[in-house]
C-alpha cells in the first residue's frame, strides 16, 4: 500500500504546516506576554508585570464580567426557549414548521452585521416610545435572539430519534403528558439540550458585531474593550489577556476531550460485554 | 376515561413565546432595515439611497473580491486537509479536530490583534527579515492582509463541515468502486466529491458570508485605505458619516447578494441544502 503511504505523507505535511499557520500568532501573543518591554519584535526580559497590569485595569475587568453575565443568562433563557419551541414545533404540519424552521434560520446564515443593525434600528426607533437607552437590556435581547436558534437546531434532531414506545409505556402507566414529558421524553433529549447550552454560552462569548450595534455606548463587551484597545494602541495586557483565554480553552476541551475518550471506551466495553 | 396518545405529540402552544420573541426581533427589525432603505431622513419615500451606491462600486467589487479569494483559497487548503484528518486513526482525528477547533475559541478580535502584531512594519516579520538582512516589506494595511486575516479565521469553517461529511461516507461505497475497477481519480471524481458536496457548500458559505461582511479584519488589518462593504455599514450606523438610511441600502443590497449566492449554492446541491451546523 505504498501509494496510501505517500498519501498520508502529503496530509501529514499538509496538516502540519496549516496547524503551524494556525498557532504561529497565538504563540506569539503568549511569548510576549511574558516580555519586560512594551516592544513586540525584542525579547528584553521575563515579566509577569502585564498580568498583574491585567488585573488592576479596570475597563478589561468590567468588561469581562459584562461578558460572562450576557453569556451565562442569554445561554439559559435561550435554552429554555429554545427547547418548548423545539418541542411545539416537534409534529407540527409541514408547512407552518417549514416557514417557522426558515425564520429560526435567518439569524444564523445571516451576516452577523446585518442581524446587528437591523436590532439597532429597532432599539433605536423604540428608544423614545418605551423611554429606554441601549444598555445590558439590550444586549441581552439580543443575545437571546441569535441564540434560540442554535439551540433548536440542537434539540430537533434529538426529537426525531425519540422512541415513541417510551412515551405511549408512561402514558399507559398512567402518567399525564407532563409527566411523561419531564420523566421519559427530557432525560431523552439532554444530550441535545446540554449540547445547545454550551453552544449558546459559547456563540455569545465569541460575539463582538452584534454586540457591538446593539450594547450602546454605555457599556462594553469584553470583545468591544479590545476592538478599541487594538484600533487606539498596542497594550501588552491584551497578551496576557489572550494567554489566559487560550490555557483556559485549552483546559477544557482536553478535559471534554478525556471524558468522551472514556465513555467511548465504557462504551465498547459494554457492547463487547452484551 | 383518559385520551391515550399512541405518540409522543408536541405542544403547539408552546411555541407561542418563541414566535412572538421571532416576530419582534428578528422580522421586524429586518421590515425596518428595508423601511428606512426607501426614506428619507424627513421620512418620505425615496430611492436616493440606491441611487447613491454608484459612488460606492469599487468598494462593493473589493469585498466580493477579496471574500472570493479568501473562499477559493479556503476551500483549496481546507478540501485536502479534511481528507486527511479523515484518513487518520480516531484518536489522532480526535486531537487534531480539537487543535482545529481550539482557535476557534479563542475570541476572534484576539486572533485578528495577533496578526496585527506580526505583520506591522516593525513587527515580528520585518525583524526577522533585517535580522537576516533581508529588505523590510511592508504587509499590513494592504489588500494581502486582509485575504491573510479572512483566512485565518475562517478556515476552520471550511474544514470542519467538509470533514464531517468526509467522515460519513461509507468506505464500502468506496470498495465497491475500486472492486468494480475504478482508480483513485475515478473514485474521487464520482464517489467522494459528490458525497461531500454537501460539506463543501456549506463551507463556502460558512466562510463567504462573514468575509464579505466583515469590518474589524479590514479596520484592523487593512488599515483606513481598504474599505469594504461592513466598513461602509459600520459608517453609516456608529462612525462619522451617520446616516441610518444610506446604511439600511447597503445591508439591504448586501443581504441579497449573500440569499442570491446561497441560491446558486443550493441549486448546484439538488436540494442538499440541510446545511452541517457543529
Amino acid at each position: 500500500m505504498s501509494s496510501t503511504n505517500k498519501k498520508n505523507v502529503f496530509g501529514r505535511l499538509l496538516t502540519a504546516i496549516v496547524f503551524i499557520f494556525l498557532y504561529f500568532p497565538i504563540i506569539v501573543l503568549v511569548v510576549f506576554s511574558f516580555n519586560d518591554s512594551k516592544s513586540r519584535k525584542v525579547w528584553s526580559g521575563f515579566t509577569f508585570d502585564w498580568y498583574k497590569e491585567l488585573f488592576s485595569n479596570e475597563i478589561i475587568l468590567n468588561s469581562f464580567y459584562i461578558t460572562l453575565m450576557v453569556a451565562v443568562i442569554s445561554a439559559i433563557i435561550a435554552t429554555i426557549a429554545g427547547t418548548f419551541a423545539a418541542v411545539g414545533f416537534f409534529n407540527m404540519k409541514k408547512r407552518p414548521r417549514g416557514i417557522l424552521l426558515a425564520i429560526n434560520n435567518i439569524p444564523v446564515m445571516n451576516a452577523d452585521i446585518i442581524t446587528g443593525v437591523s436590532m439597532m434600528l429597532l432599539f433605536v426607533s423604540a428608544r423614545t416610545l418605551l423611554r429606554f437607552e441601549l444598555g445590558f437590556g439590550t444586549l441581552l435581547i439580543a443575545h437571546i435572539t441569535f441564540n434560540i436558534p442554535y439551540v433548536i437546531l440542537s434539540v430537533m434532531p434529538k426529537l426525531y430519534q425519540l422512541d415513541n414506545n417510551l412515551f405511549e409505556a408512561a402514558q399507559d402507566l398512567g402518567a399525564s403528558w407532563m409527566q411523561a414529558f419531564v420523566k421519559v421524553i427530557l432525560p431523552e433529549i439532554r444530550p441535545g439540550i446540554v449540547n445547545g447550552l454550551i453552544i449558546a454560552f459559547t456563540m455569545s462569548l465569541d460575539d463582538f458585531i452584534i454586540s457591538y450595534f446593539t450594547a450602546g455606548s454605555q457599556i462594553q463587551t469584553l470583545s468591544m474593550s479590545i476592538y478599541s484597545m487594538a484600533r487606539k494602541k498596542v497594550s501588552p495586557e491584551i497578551n496576557a489577556l489572550s494567554t489566559i483565554l487560550f490555557v483556559s480553552v485549552l483546559c477544557l476541551l482536553i478535559i471534554i476531550n478525556i471524558r468522551e475518550a472514556r465513555q467511548e471506551k465504557r462504551a465498547r466495553k459494554n457492547n463487547l460485554v452484551g | 376515561m383518559k385520551q391515550h396518545g399512541s405518540t409522543f405529540k408536541g405542544r403547539h402552544f408552546f411555541t407561542i413565546p418563541y414566535v412572538v420573541w421571532m416576530a419582534i426581533f428578528v422580522v421586524a427589525p429586518l421590515i425596518l432595515v428595508v423601511v428606512y432603505a426607501f426614506t428619507s431622513k424627513s421620512g418620505q419615500l425615496t430611492l436616493d439611497n440606491f441611487t447613491r451606491m454608484g459612488s460606492f462600486w469599487a468598494v462593493f467589487t473589493r469585498s466580493i473580491l477579496l471574500a472570493l479569494i479568501a473562499t477559493i483559497i479556503c476551500l483549496l487548503v481546507g478540501y485536502p486537509l479534511a481528507c486527511a484528518l479523515a484518513r487518520e486513526g480516531p484518536r489522532l482525528q480526535r486531537i487534531f479536530l480539537m487543535l482545529i477547533m481550539l482557535p476557534m475559541w479563542m475570541n476572534f478580535l484576539l486572533r485578528t490583534y495577533a496578526w496585527m502584531t506580526i505583520l506591522e512594519n516593525t513587527g515580528l516579520i520585518n525583524s526577522i527579515l533585517s535580522l537576516l538582512g533581508l529588505p523590510n516589506i511592508s504587509i499590513i494595511n494592504t489588500q494581502g492582509a486582509v485575504v491573510l486575516g479572512m483566512i485565518y479565521n475562517y478556515l476552520p469553517f471550511m474544514v470542519l463541515p467538509i470533514y464531517s461529511v468526509l467522515v460519513k461516507i461509507d468506505s464500502s461505497v468506496i470498495e465497491a468502486a475500486q472492486d468494480l475497477g475504478a482508480n483513485s481519480y475515478q473514485v474521487f471524481l464520482k464517489i467522494i466529491l459528490p458525497l461531500s458536496l454537501p460539506g463543501v457548500l456549506s463551507g463556502i458559505t460558512m466562510v463567504f458570508v462573514p468575509s464579505v461582511s466583515t469590518f474589524v479584519i479590514s479596520r484592523l488589518l487593512g488599515g483606513g485605505k481598504n474599505m469594504l462593504l461592513g466598513d461602509l455599514i459600520e459608517m453609516q450606523f456608529l462612525g462619522s458619516a451617520y446616516n441610518p438610511h444610506l446604511g439600511s441600502a447597503i445591508s439591504l443590497i448586501m443581504m441579497i447578494i449573500i440569499v442570491v449566492c446561497m441560491m446558486v449554492m443550493n441549486r448546484f446541491g439538488e436540494g442538499e441544502e440541510q446545511a452541517v451546523i457543529l
